[in-house]
């Protein structure tokens, strides 16, 4: 009885009959072949429920049907958070070299800009929200899994001295896989080189909030993503230090679905709030509001 | 001697044959001191090349080796007047964490160290010097106690990572670990860490924000254990040899990456050979670095330590930008 109701919803897949004329070139006597332009239509990679890429985007990329939060780019981040006038990028233009001559690195980054068009895995800068001034830095997980190496770390180093400086509030939406092996060490020391920095900030008085989204590991989780003096999550968004698979392998055990998801870590005390994306931005503008941060703390 | 590296190998052959040369000129009444001498020489070169030539796969190792001396065989030979301090006041006492209170030359210190097991059953107490969030928070407890009373911190660093287990992560690791970075940062008295063995990711880092960070010659350190780098490359961990060539994980990468401030020597062969010279040479270094720094204030210390980690990293943009990046980092205070 449930398989049936199931069935039936996949009916809102059907492809609009208009769009098989476009395809033509085929060769002659061939069917023509019902293609879906490329983006049209987008499947949820957690319930397999397909929809409008349109209708998709209106509901913030959250899955109507299982309300899975998909990963947004840094830039989709920053349109839906931020007003829309007035964002300063900071830094726009820095780049990864390779200091250590690592095996495929230098292809590797290329292969990542060019993919998604970025210079690096996190974008930082200044803009508002609902009217109060934000120093922002939002991570990339598109670009190579947000790995966080020199520049990642100087990056977000200089938006929180900027922070200190300007005596605004800051906000880091963090997405990674942790440190960027291929910098071996200095990844390493951009989490002491970031947390630094954020004890200074947190020294004259600085509100960080920190926001998980999915994932959020490694290296990033235990630096900055977890010095919030709040800390917020998108639900689901899978937040830790050691991955699943390292885990199962040391404990011997399978865990639980639900582990390391923001509902566990806030249930293990390790979150402040999981919010909605849909509501991320009013919490946002009301916890910087009740901060009284308009002018400057 | 025993617990030779492959590395070692042709020494141990050599030094095989020059006492069965030995033994049967002894026992047949013949003289073969010529002979000796001549192997004897040849030993020597050859160890000379050996152990002037270790490779960055070579020292991990050496790293690693069972017979490495571990926080406390160091501890005992360096500090007076130990006392061991136990417990993070939240949850539990971790014992891949010992730390305390200790004299170094007659100065009051904290000292707190990663403890490996020296056996099987002793690893498994100490989870083979992976620390859980309370060893972490046991270790910042001691540092917090030791600015409270104006004692320089000293640490001992050696472990392949933090723990990665589900309690660990449910009592927040990441946190743990974080929480660590940034007091660890601000702590207004001299703060100097040793990495002696193997100094693993964020678990090693937890407790090696010092203004000098020193390391034993054949130690290690990186963001990634080789053998977690060979698996996430090549999808095969036992590529780690391959993986600690391409890392740069040794002393003297790292002293040019200006990571740490001093290359500790070890005995020929390794800190394993003789705990006594690894130890006087590590006291030795401490007490130098630990004399620099006592002339600087509280604010000084903390500047000091801040600017130490602030320069690390390399990376490229437009020249006006640095500039203007290096007049910004003058004005942040």
């Amino acid at each position: 009885m449930f398989k049936d109701l199931f069935q039936k919803k996949r009916k809102y897949a059907t492809i609009p009959s208009e769009r098989v004329e476009r395809t033509g070139g085929s060769a002659e006597g061939e069917r023509p072949k019902r293609e879906i332009p490329e983006g049209l239509m987008s499947k949820c990679s957690k319930c397999g429920t397909i929809q409008y890429s349109k209708e998709l985007e209106k509901n913030l990329k959250v899955c109507p049907s299982c309300g899975y939060h998909m990963r947004l780019n840094a830039s989709e981040r920053i349109a839906m958070t931020l007003d829309p006038e007035g964002f300063i990028e900071f830094d726009s233009e820095m780049a990864s070299v390779d200091p250590l001559q690592f095996p495929g690195y230098a292809s590797k980054l290329e292969q990542q800009q060019s993919k998604t068009g970025q210079v690096e895995a996190v974008i930082t800068g200044q803009g508002t929200i609902n009217g109060h001034p934000v120093i922002v830095a939002v991570m990339n997980f598109e670009f190579f899994t947000g790995s966080m190496g020199s520049v990642v770390g100087e990056k977000i180093t200089r938006a929180v001295e900027e922070a200190t400086e300007k005596r605004l509030p800051l906000l880091i939406f963090s997405t990674s896989g942790g440190a960027r092996m291929q910098e071996s060490i200095l990844s390493l020391m951009q989490m002491a080189k970031t947390s630094a920095a954020l004890a200074r900030f947190g020294e004259v008085g600085g509100l960080y909030i920190s926001v998980i989204t999915d994932p959020t590991t490694g290296g990033v989780s235990a630096s900055f993503a977890s010095l919030g003096d709040i800390i917020i999550a998108e639900p689901g968004a899978v937040f830790g230090f050691a991955g699943r698979i390292v885990i199962e392998q040391t404990i011997r055990q399978k865990l639980p679905d639900d582990f390391q998801t923001a509902e566990f870590n806030l249930q293990h005390g390790q979150l402040d709030l999981v919010v909605h994306r849909k509501e991320m931005r009013a919490t946002l503008a009301k916890l910087l509001d009740l901060h009284d941060v308009k002018g400057g703390f | 001697m025993a617990g030779e590296l492959p590395f070692e190998m042709p020494l141990l052959e050599m030094r095989k044959k020059i006492a069965e040369l030995n033994q049967f000129g002894e026992e047949k009444g013949i003289d073969f001191s010529d002979e000796i001498a001549r192997l004897e020489e040849r030993y020597r070169v050859l160890e000379d090349e050996i152990y002037s030539n270790i490779s960055p796969s070579q020292k991990m190792h050496l790293a690693r080796h069972h017979g490495r001396p571990t926080s406390m065989d160091l501890m005992s030979l360096i500090f007076t007047d130990f006392i061991e301090l136990h417990g993070d006041r939240l949850f539990g006492d971790d014992l891949a964490v010992v730390g305390g209170i200790a004299k170094l030359n007659g100065t009051p210190v904290t000292v707190i160290g990663q403890q490996r097991g020296k056996d099987t059953k002793e690893n498994i107490l100490r989870f083979f010097g992976s620390a859980h969030p309370e060893g972490f928070r046991k270790s910042l407890r001691l540092m917090k106690q030791a600015e409270k009373f104006g004692r320089p911190v000293i640490t001992f660093v050696d472990t392949k990572g933090a723990y990665p287990g589900n309690t660990a992560e449910e009592r927040g690791q990441s946190e743990a670990i974080a929480r660590n970075l940034y007091e660890m940062s601000q702590l207004a008295v001299p703060v100097i860490c040793v990495i002696i063995g193997e100094g693993g990711s964020g678990g090693a880092l937890a407790m090696a924000v010092g203004n000098r960070v020193l390391m034993l010659e054949h130690a290690i350190y990186s963001a990634i254990s080789p053998n977690g780098a060979a698996s996430i490359l090549w999808k095969d961990a036992s590529k780690a040899e391959q993986a600690a060539e391409a890392m740069r994980i040794t002393a003297a990468d790292l002293l040019e990456m200006e990571v740490i401030e001093e290359i500790v020597p070890e005995p020929r062969g390794g800190a394993h050979r003789d705990y006594e010279e690894t130890a006087a040479a590590i006291k030795d270094a401490l007490w130098r670095h630990l004399q620099e720094l006592s002339g600087m204030d509280c604010a000084e210390l903390k500047e000091d330590r801040y600017l130490k980690f602030r320069k690390i990293g390399v990376f490229a943009e437009a020249e006006a930008e640095l500039i203007s990046a290096e007049a910004e980092v003058q004005i942040v205070d």
